[in-house]
C-alpha cells in the first residue's frame, strides 16, 4: 500500500479562546482518490483545509501530508510543501486581477521551482494545454481581463492553476457554489478528468450532498468530527 | 526576485491611475530638489568662472569679500582708493608680471562704468582662461571712446558709434548729476561672457580723470562744463588714484610672499587677496541660505515619499484577497513582503527618473530665458552624479518606506491564511 496523501490522526483545533472546532480521530486520502467531503457552512471545513494546507497548526494530534508531519515542520517548510505539492481552488474570486489568464495559471510556478520543473520548458504551452482541456481555448477569451470572465470561466482558470506543475494534491473549497447546475457538473467532470490524468488526489469540499456520486468516495465531516457531534448533542 | 519584480510591475499597471499620480508627486518633489541644487551649483560655477588667471587683487584695506565683490562683481563700492604712486611702486616689483588698474564709481543708466587700460583686454580672463573678445569693433583708443559689454548693448540697443554720456556715482542717468557734457563714442562691443563684464561700460583711466576735471572738491564745480574739450585733452590726465588692481605674477609660487609684502606695505595701507580664497569665503556666507533652501526641498521629497506610503497603505484593504490567493498558490510571507517593497521601490524609482527628465527638460527650455531675464545661471548638461545620487537615494528610501505596508500585509496574510475573508 502506498503512502497516504493525507493522514490525519487525533487532531484537535480551536480558534483563540473559541470553542473547539475540530476533533478528528482519523481521516485519510490515498493517492489517486477523489474524495468528497460534505459539511454545512460553519462545520469547520475551511479550518480543516487550512490545517491540511499547512497555514494553520493543530493544538494536538498529527497531520501528515505526503508523509511529512505538518505540525513538526517549520512554517516556512510547510509553505514550501504547499507550494510544491498542493493546488488550491477557492469558492470564488480566485484570480489575481492584474495578471492575464495564463499569467494566473502560471502563478504557482513563480513560487515553486519543483512545479516549474514539472511543467517543463514550455510552461506557457502547458498552461494553454490545461486551459484547453478545461474548455478554455478561445484566443480572444485568453486575452481578456480575468475580471471580465464569467464565474464559471474563472473557476476553470483557477482549476488550471491548481493543476499546473502536477501537484500531488488538489484542494477545492466549494469551487462550484457560485455556478449553476450545468456549469457545476461540467466543472466537476473536467476537474476529475484532469486530476485522474495527472494522478493527483482531490479533496473536494462542499455543502451540496447531491455532488457525492461524482467522486470515488464521500465523507461526511459531521461523521468524523467529534467536536460537531458533541456540539450537536449539547444543542 | 525577478518573478516578484514583474508581479509588482503588473500590480502597479493594474492601478495605473493612482500610481501615476503618486509617481508625479514624487517626480515633482525630485524636480524641485534638483532644480534648487542646479541653480545653486550654477550660481557657484558662474561666480567661480568670473575671474581666472589673476593671482592677486589689490585694493585699499577692507573685507576680502568686499574687495572681491566690488572689483570683480561690481557690487557695492570701495571706501578708499589706491594712490597712483603706490600703484607704480607695486608695478615696479620684480615678481609682478602684469597689472591691470581699474577705476570705479561712475555709471551709465544703471550699468557700472569701469576705467582701465588696454592691458585689461589682454589679461582679464574668465571661465577657466578665456580671453575677452570683441563681437564688433575694437578697444578704446581715443580719450572719449567706450567699450560696452554684451548685455549693455542688448538691453540699451546700442551699436557702434552710439554716443553715450556717463553719470557720476551709481544712480540712474535721469538724475542728471552727470557728465552729460562729455559724450563718449562706442568703439567696441564685447562678446557675451556670462560674467559682470557683460554689464560693464569700459573706458580708459584717462577718460575717468578727464570727466572729473572740475570735480576736485568731490562735487561738481559750476564752471566744470565751461572747460572746452581741447583744453581737457591738453591736461595731464594721469589718474591720481585707482580703485583696485588685478595682478599677475611671474611665478605662481610667490603668491603668498607677494601678498604678504603688499599687505605689509609701508606708507599707504593696502590689501591683497587671492581671488579663489575670497570666493571660498563668499561661499561660506551664502552657503547658509543655500543649505536652508536645500533642506526645504529635501523635505518636499520626504512628502513625496510619504505619498508612496499612503498610496500603498490605502490599497492594502482591497488587496487582502489577492494576498491570500498568492499565499495559496505558494507565496511565502517574505514574498508578500518583497512584492509590496518592490512596488514602493518601483514607484520611487520611476518618480525619480521622471523628476530628473522633467528638470533637465525644463532647464534646457528655460535656462536661456532665466539667464537673460534674471541672470540666474543653471548648470546645464547631461544628468550627472548628483542626479544619480538622488535617483539612488529616493529609490532606496522608497524601498525602506515600503517595508511599513509590506510588514502589515505580511502579518495580515499570515493571520488570514487561506480562508479569504471579504
Amino acid at each position: 500500500m502506498s503512502q497516504p496523501v493525507i493522514d490525519i490522526r487525533d487532531i484537535a483545533f480551536a480558534w483563540k479562546q473559541g470553542p473547539q472546532v475540530l476533533d478528528i480521530p482519523a481521516f485519510r486520502v490515498d493517492p489517486g482518490e477523489r474524495v468528497f467531503l460534505r459539511g454545512p457552512s460553519g462545520s469547520g471545513k475551511s479550518t480543516l483545509l487550512g490545517l491540511i494546507a499547512g497555514v494553520l497548526a493543530p493544538q494536538s494530534g498529527s497531520i501528515r501530508v505526503l508523509g511529512a508531519d505538518m505540525s513538526a515542520l517549520s512554517p516556512s517548510k510547510r509553505d514550501r510543501l504547499r507550494a510544491d505539492h498542493v493546488g488550491v481552488i477557492f469558492q470564488m474570486f480566485n484570480l489575481v486581477p492584474y495578471l492575464s489568464v495564463t499569467g494566473n495559471v502560471l502563478l504557482p510556478l513563480r513560487f515553486s521551482p519543483a512545479r516549474r520543473k514539472a511543467a517543463g520548458n514550455d510552461a506557457e504551452g502547458e498552461a494553454r494545454r490545461l486551459l484547453a482541456r478545461l474548455g478554455l481555448e478561445d484566443e480572444q477569451l485568453l486575452k481578456r481581463r480575468v475580471s471580465d470572465l464569467s464565474v464559471g470561466q474563472q473557476q476553470r482558470v483557477a482549476a488550471a492553476r491548481a493543476l499546473i506543475g502536477a501537484p500531488k494534491l488538489i484542494i477545492a473549497d466549494e469551487p462550484t457554489s457560485a455556478l449553476d447546475a450545468d456549469a457545476r457538473d461540467r466543472f466537476i467532470a473536467l476537474l476529475s478528468e484532469e486530476v485522474t490524468r495527472t494522478g493527483a488526489s482531490l479533496l473536494f469540499v462542499s455543502h451540496d450532498a447531491s455532488l457525492a456520486p461524482l467522486f470515488t468516495r464521500a465523507v461526511d465531516l459531521a461523521a468524523i468530527n467529534r467536536a460537531m457531534t458533541r456540539a450537536g448533542a449539547a444543542a | 526576485m525577478s518573478a516578484l519584480l514583474s508581479l509588482a510591475w503588473a500590480s502597479l499597471l493594474n492601478r495605473k491611475g493612482s500610481v501615476i499620480l503618486t509617481i508625479v508627486a514624487v517626480a515633482l518633489s525630485v524636480a524641485l530638489f534638483l532644480g534648487v541644487e542646479k541653480a545653486r551649483s550654477g550660481a557657484r560655477e558662474g561666480f567661480g568662472n568670473t575671474i581666472s588667471g589673476t593671482d592677486l587683487i589689490v585694493g585699499a584695506p577692507t573685507g576680502s569679500v568686499n574687495l572681491l565683490l566690488y572689483s570683480v562683481f561690481r557690487m557695492g563700492g570701495a571706501t578708499a582708493e589706491v594712490s597712483w604712486p603706490t600703484y607704480q611702486k607695486i608695478a615696479a616689483r620684480e615678481d609682478v608680471a602684469w597689472m591691470v588698474p581699474i577705476a570705479l564709481g561712475d555709471s551709465h543708466r544703471g550699468y557700472r562704468v569701469m576705467g582701465t587700460n588696454l592691458d585689461y583686454f589682454d589679461h582679464y580672463k574668465f571661465g577657466g582662461g578665456q580671453q575677452l573678445s570683441f563681437a564688433q569693433g575694437e578697444p578704446f583708443s581715443d580719450l572719449f571712446d567706450a567699450v560696452i559689454g554684451s548685455e549693455v548693448a542688448r538691453e540699451l540697443g546700442y551699436t557702434l558709434d552710439t554716443p553715450v554720456t556717463l553719470s557720476h556715482g551709481l544712480g540712474a542717468a535721469d538724475l542728471g548729476s552727470g557728465h552729460e557734457n562729455r559724450p563718449f563714442r562706442i568703439t567696441g562691443i564685447l562678446k557675451p561672457t556670462g560674467t559682470p563684464v557683460d554689464r560693464t561700460v569700459h573706458v580708459s583711466l584717462e577718460a575717468i580723470t578727464a570727466i572729473h576735471v572740475g570735480w576736485e572738491t568731490g562735487a561738481k564745480n559750476p564752471l566744470a562744463d565751461t572747460i572746452p574739450e581741447e583744453m581737457i585733452r591738453s591736461f595731464d590726465l594721469t589718474p591720481k588714484t585707482v580703485t583696485a588692481i588685478f595682478v599677475g605674477l611671474e611665478r605662481k609660487g610667490t603668491i603668498l610672499t607677494t601678498r604678504r609684502a603688499i599687505n605689509t606695505n609701508r606708507g599707504e595701507p593696502l590689501m591683497a587677496i587671492i581671488p579663489g580664497e575670497a570666493l571660498a569665503e563668499l561661499w561660506n556666507v551664502t552657503s547658509v541660505a543655500e543649505r536652508a533652501l536645500l533642506a526645504v526641498s529635501a523635505f518636499v521629497i520626504a512628502v513625496g515619499l510619504v505619498s508612496i506610503l499612503t498610496s500603498i497603505l490605502t490599497s492594502l484593504n482591497e488587496r487582502r484577497r489577492e494576498m491570500s490567493i498568492l499565499r495559496a498558490t505558494g507565496a511565502r510571507p517574505h514574498h508578500i513582503f518583497l512584492l509590496l517593497v518592490f512596488e514602493a521601490g518601483l514607484i520611487g524609482f520611476l518618480g525619480a527618473v521622471l523628476g530628473i527628465v522633467l528638470i533637465h527638460g525644463l532647464i534646457a527650455v528655460l535656462a536661456p530665458l532665466l539667464q537673460a531675464q534674471y541672470g540666474v545661471a543653471f548648470s546645464m548638461g547631461a544628468p550627472g552624479l548628483v542626479d544619480l545620487a538622488v535617483l539612488g537615494a529616493v529609490t532606496g528610501a522608497s524601498l525602506v518606506i515600503g517595508a511599513i505596508p509590506a510588514l502589515t500585509a505580511m502579518r495580515r496574510s499570515l493571520a488570514d491564511g487561506l480562508s479569504v475573508r471579504l
